[in-house]
């Protein structure tokens, strides 16, 4: 990195960089203000205060634990960015301030911290986000994956809009914004011991922007959200139990790129129960269902979007899958890790 | 995908449906196992048995490897992975097959034992060269699909001189379960059967033709996509109509009648037949398994290590062996469902997606129409 001064670029973070004395506040200067600095956060005190305007306030909070650290498409300070603010935007909210809580690892190179934290400040600017204030422990070598980034954000929701994960109702509209498995098959595909080759990158990126023009054309949509960890499947469930409702699929719908598939295959994975990290579920009535489509199909994020299923009645809040051939099945929670198939 | 797409093909696996049900014989019961778990989660993730008539009924077979290991292999595989300074390398499956209350290698993981999942025998080879002062045992379960590779890394070992390496070695045979679940003294309740897809790419079609002839019942050699298996069901179905009990190959794109010449000489090479060898489900079989020759015995992690081999009874109430013969469906046994789940799976069936119970929990509870 061209960013450090010269005799730092090879330096490692070492546990005086967490005691709070000289150290601390050197990489603080030159590394996190330097990169992440605004007025609140360069103030230095230990919060930040801000005004509030009208409308609900939502807080949300995100801790990123990925490995490998740098992956196609995205690393852990874009992630760590991006979980955050679309956990807000799933509220439909305008995500205004974050905080980061770094844990780095004794022995992690400082360009690679870096790196990282450049990554965070361009995302955190895409977003239209601030990081205002934050904080950096050292744990010693082998205690830690390197980094740990713990974000939290806060945001406003404008007045009449309330979206949440407990509205679905029978008769609704399930739509998704994208092909699924993206980011869970980028990451995998550069772990240790599992190297493949794939073009595929992470579809990781900040979706506050096509929330709000969302919610602009449909202020009343019921549901948003993001189908990260656990996958697609994992999310309608969750959905459909916070709702008390059942959701019927129809598998053919469902967006999955050629590369995607094709990792599954081989490694005997399913895709509805792997990771994204910029697509999502959005719940309506069946009248506001096309003019949503349309608005969603005209950003460059939820070009792909479709209409994938309905809410159904359902006391046992199930979510049930047609298949291509016109067979059923129940589309389960994950359970424990998703292992791969042996035969 | 080439291979892969074309045998998805919507209008292919419909049109088989309405053959098969204009050739069914309305007055009679066409009960086919398909051997393979592949097979078993095919059917349930595209929900093949709903497009069928309600008298031609799937039933599900033994061959799911991960379901066919008694619990006392698993437990010697957990008491391996406990001794110090060794890694245990294992499948993805295999971490979370319970070995009693509570135990499992994912467990013992968690407790410290370094475990750790691989993919293929060549990772567990790359561990051993990588830390050369750890002793690597690779935990080889499955059927001939998965033997050749075994038998190829531990060649490899002895090539390299990796000393480091061992084997602890659970590789069963194919044609002995079938034998077993045909000789039976009960009356058999199976009309023909879906024979084992990828196991036959090595073996071959043709150790089936015995049994065929024997037990005077039709197999179709079945690959694992929807297309695949609604197909060898089609043809499974003629053969009964036709009185005709012989093999048939269906995965014609993969298997022959003579299978792999090179993956049975690398199989004769390095293993050796076990007297008997204990399956889950099924019991003792004589003949059904693999050890490692006396000429690899330094790769055999069994005569390296004293971890000898404990009995360990089934859980109590669990219906898994009879549901491996095909006699009980998971929805017979007392414990599905409750206590026994994918998360917290107290039988075998249960644990691999390829078992019939975790197949019939992930995807059976269907709604009914409405």
């Amino acid at each position: 990195m061209a960013y450090l001064i010269k005799e730092d670029r090879e330096a490692r973070i070492d546990m005086s960089h967490g005691s709070g004395g000289r150290a601390s506040a050197k990489l603080i200067d030159t590394l996190f203000l330097k990169h992440l600095g605004n007025e609140m956060l360069n103030r230095g005190d230990d919060c930040a205060a801000f005004e509030v305007g009208a409308g609900r306030l939502v807080m949300s909070t995100d801790s990123h634990v990925v490995s490998p650290l740098f992956f196609p498409g995205g690393d852990i300070g874009s992630l760590a960015v991006h979980g955050t603010v679309n956990d807000l935007a799933m509220a439909g909210a305008r995500p205004l301030y974050l905080s980061a809580a770094f844990i780095l690892e004794e022995g992690l190179p400082l360009r690679e911290l870096e790196q990282i934290v450049i990554s965070m400040a361009s995302a955190a600017e895409a977003a239209g986000v601030r990081v205002i204030c934050g904080d950096t422990k050292v744990v010693e070598q082998g205690k830690g994956d390197g980094v740990f980034i713990t974000t939290t954000g806060v945001g406003v929701v404008p007045p009449g809009v309330m979206i949440s994960g407990d509205r679905a109702q029978p008769g609704d509209v399930v739509l998704l914004s994208g092909s699924i498995g993206d980011h869970g098959i980028a990451i995998l595909s550069k772990r240790a011991g599992l190297s493949f080759e794939t073009e595929i990158e992470s579809d990781s990126a900040a979706l506050n922007a096509l929330v709000a023009q969302m919610v602009q054309a449909v202020p009343q949509i019921h549901s948003l959200r993001d189908p990260t960890r656990g996958g697609l499947a994992t999310t309608l469930n969750e959905l459909a139990r916070q709702s008390a409702v059942g959701i019927r699929l129809h598998e053919a719908a469902i967006p999955v790129k050629p590369q995607v598939a094709a990792a599954c295959e081989l490694l005997g994975l399913d895709p509805m129960y792997i990771a994204n990290e910029g697509k999502l579920v959005a719940i309506c009535a069946a009248e506001d269902a096309q003019p949503l489509l349309a608005v969603m199909r005209a950003h460059p994020l939820a070009r792909d979007a479709a209409i994938i299923g309905e809410v159904c009645a359902d006391p046992d809040a199930r979510v049930q899958m047609q298949t291509r051939y016109g067979g059923a099945r129940v589309v389960d929670w994950l359970a424990g890790e998703q292992l791969p198939r042996i035969c | 995908m080439k291979y892969v797409e074309e045998f998805r093909d919507q209008h292919h696996v419909c049109a088989i449906a309405a053959a098969i049900a204009r050739e069914a014989d309305v007055s009679r019961r066409y009960r086919l196992m398909e051997f393979c778990g592949g097979h078993t989660h095919a059917i349930f993730r595209y929900g093949l048995q709903q497009l069928l008539p309600n008298n031609v009924e799937f039933v599900h077979g033994p061959g799911c490897p991960v379901c066919v290991l008694p619990m006392a292999r698993i437990d010697q595989a957990i008491r391996l992975a406990q001794q110090p300074d060794l890694v245990l390398c294992s499948y993805g499956d295999m971490l979370r097959v319970p070995a009693g209350k509570g135990r499992s290698l994912l467990q013992a993981k968690a407790a410290g034992a370094d475990v750790r999942m691989v993919y293929s025998t060549q990772d567990a080879l790359q561990i051993a060269r990588e830390q050369p002062q750890r002793q690597v045992v690779f935990f080889a379960i499955g059927f001939e699909t998965t033997t050749p590779p075994t038998a190829v890394a531990i060649l490899q070992a002895q090539r390299e001189g990796l000393t480091n390496f061992s084997v602890f070695c659970n590789h069963v045979l194919t044609p002995a379960a079938l034998g077993a679940i045909l000789d039976t003294d009960t009356p058999l309740a199976i009309d023909g059967f879906l024979g084992p897809s990828h196991v036959s790419t090595i073996i071959g079609s043709r150790p089936y033709e015995v049994f065929a002839e024997r037990y005077q019942r039709p197999i179709v050699i079945a690959g694992f996509e929807p297309v695949d298996v609604m197909q060898s069901a089609l043809m499974a179905i003629r053969r009964i109509n036709q009185g005709q009990a012989i093999v048939d190959n269906e995965y014609t794109r993969a298997v022959t009648r003579d299978g792999n010449a090179k993956a049975q000489a690398l199989m004769a090479e390095v293993f050796t037949l076990r007297s008997e060898f204990e399956w889950r489900g099924l019991g003792l079989i004589a003949n059904s398994a693999l050890k490692i020759a006396d000429a690899y015995a330094a790769f055999d992690a069994e005569q390296r290590f004293d971890v000898p081999l404990r009995a360990l009874t089934e859980i109590k109430g669990c219906e898994c062996p009879a549901v491996l013969r095909g006699q009980k469906t998971p929805l017979d046994c007392k414990l599905f469902g409750a206590p026994c789940t994918p998360e917290n799976p107290l039988g075998a069936c249960m644990v691999s997606s390829e078992g019939a119970c975790a197949a019939y929990w992930r995807y059976g509870r269907v709604q009914e129409a409405g």
